[in-house]
């Protein structure tokens, strides 16, 4: 990490977007304490990282990147046993185990094992066994990657219940649709740095033309429909070519006249901001 | 990334019972099997060598062999079972499960794990010790009441031996590596160190060798109490199995603090 400087208030959404190998993890990692702070310094809760991690874990809830459930338990074992290492007692974890299990959409499943559970209940448990110890901030690390849209689209409901009762989240991902729904401010971040800052809407105001006018097939033929369009910004990755503009109309009516092209006419994403400034390479 | 190591003291706290108490959880379920090996390897051990060998053999430094050979089991038992432990379940836990990034998430630490790792592992060898006496009185190979003082001794011998099996879990890149301590370590001890006979039929050299290794201390701790009587230079035994045990608990938190907090 080079210079991350990140305030999260109480209450919100904060979203940590990048490529892959953008540091991401390694920051939540080292908000957890579970990475060496090598220089720099960083507080959490007001409190001086990595000396009171103990402390600050305990008010924090981790949906970490891959599941690491415990395969030795059945699904309300493992919220037992998690609450274990807070030093919740078992009678305390029984009283809020139904809404726990409820989060999760897990009610049936209590007594199953985490082998015989799908990926996406697996999640789901995973998100419940982060609030076990009714943290104050839960930090979610690409929390849906990998899921079908139905459990992704349960996962987000249940996550904006979480941030309705007040609880703070920080939630990285790289799925842009998932930051633009849940998030009110973000960064976006690579090798180790911000690149920009703001909720979702200001950045793609800030950044990139409202429209975008994506173009298949051939990109000779196309290139010649876009020449003289004014204010196009054209970008070209393939066979398609983007333009980037305020108005695409004239364009929409150009390719009436031709039906070998396809073409989408789509509002600018967050995920358009986020190619922009972190370019089209491949990450790997 | 290439971190210096945090070499900060440990620190003992309550939260290494829940690490350790997780693990007591998961043995329950398995209660029956693992009960079957406890008592089945030892039996094996006590008939098959204790009767077969002894026969030929009658006594051993003035014990019958089966007493003598009862009471090396019992340490090396220990040794074995706190090793197993330390090795295939803690790689277990800590690589392919993840067990210890789901605790890193919670207020539990390093520190906790290796100690309530340890504490498992001496657990373990606790009943082992315990399944064995009750094999060996069965058998009439025990002597007399303060075998019973053996016990919290496989506790001591458990940790001892817990501690270098997680240090080599931290360094180690899969399972085959265990092999390798087994082989090299734990295998010359188990031949080495008075379980079958007196390690003073040893070469002279191999003699002074053994007296570093714990194996041998630990069998000269219990010997003694199967048949009745007092060890002798029992705080030398005690204290370099304590020895063994508070350096190899360091350097494993260390270590795995090495692997894990990356």
């Amino acid at each position: 990490m080079r210079g991350i400087d990140l305030e999260v208030w109480p209450g919100q959404c904060f979203g940590l977007l990048g490529p892959n190998g953008a540091g991401k993890t390694t920051t939540i990692k080292l908000i957890l304490g579970q990475s060496p702070l090598t220089g720099g310094r960083l507080n959490v809760f007001g409190q001086s990282m990595p000396k009171a991690a103990r402390q600050v874990r305990s008010r924090i809830g981790v949906v970490p990147q891959t599941d690491n459930l415990d395969p030795d338990f059945t699904v309300a074992e493992n919220l037992q046993v998690y609450a274990s290492y807070f030093g919740i007692t078992l009678q305390q974890i029984t009283g809020r185990m139904d809404y726990l299990l409820e989060f999760g959409a897990l009610a049936d499943r209590a007594g199953t094992k985490i082998d015989a559970l799908s990926g996406g209940m697996k999640r789901r448990l995973t998100i419940a066994r982060a609030l076990v110890n009714e943290p104050e901030l839960i930090v979610l690390d690409e929390p849906t990657t990998g899921l079908d849209p139905q459990v992704r689209h349960l996962i987000w409901a249940r996550l904006r219940d979480l941030k309705q009762t007040g609880k703070t989240l920080l939630l990285t991902s790289h799925y842009m649709e998932e930051a633009e729904r849940l998030c009110d401010e973000l960064v976006i971040i690579d090798e180790g740095q911000i690149l920009t800052q703001g909720s979702p809407r200001t950045l793609i105001e800030t950044h990139v033309e409202p429209e975008v006018l994506e173009l298949h097939g051939e990109p000779n033929k196309a290139r010649k429909i876009f020449d003289g369009i004014p204010d196009c910004r054209i970008e070209s990755v393939g066979d398609t070519l983007y333009c980037y503009a305020n108005d695409v109309k004239s364009l929409t009516h150009r390719l009436e006249n031709h039906p070998e092209l396809s073409f989408l006419h789509r509002p600018a994403t967050l995920e358009d901001v986020f190619l922009k400034i972190t370019g089209r390479d491949l990450r790997e | 990334m290439n971190n210096p190591p945090d070499l900060a003291l440990p620190r003992f706290r309550l939260s290494a019972i829940s690490v350790w108490h997780r693990n007591v959880l998961v043995w329950r379920k398995m209660l029956g099997p693992s009960l079957l090996i406890h008592f089945g390897e030892p039996f094996l051990y006590l008939v098959g060598l204790g009767y077969g060998l002894g026969l030929f053999i009658g006594e051993m430094a003035g014990l019958p062999y089966l007493t003598f050979l009862a009471s090396g089991i019992v340490a090396s038992s220990a040794m074995n079972t706190a090793t197993f432990e330390g090795m295939y379940s803690v790689y277990t836990r800590m690589v392919p499960q993840k067990t210890y990034d789901s605790m890193l998430a919670t207020p539990i630490d390093v520190d906790d794990i290796v100690a309530g790792e340890m504490i498992w592992c001496a657990t373990k060898s606790t009943i082992n010790a315990t399944a064995i006496l009750a094999v060996a009185t069965l058998l009439g190979a025990v002597e007399h009441w303060t075998a019973i003082v053996a016990i919290p001794l496989a506790f001591l011998i458990g940790l001892c031996f817990a501690g270098p099996a997680i240090l080599m879990v931290s360094i180690s890149t899969g399972y085959e590596f265990f092999s390798y301590y087994f082989t090299l370590v734990i295998t010359p001890m188990f031949m080495l160190c008075g379980v079958f006979y007196p390690t003073r039929a040893l070469p002279e050299i191999l003699q002074y060798i053994v007296q570093i290794l714990p194996l041998t201390h630990a069998v000269q701790l219990v010997r003694p109490l199967i048949v009745g009587e007092v060890p002798t230079d029992v705080l030398l035994h005690i204290s370099v199995l304590l020895l063994y045990a508070l350096v190899s608990y360091y350097f494993a938190v260390v270590l795995v603090r090495k692997r894990l907090i990356v």
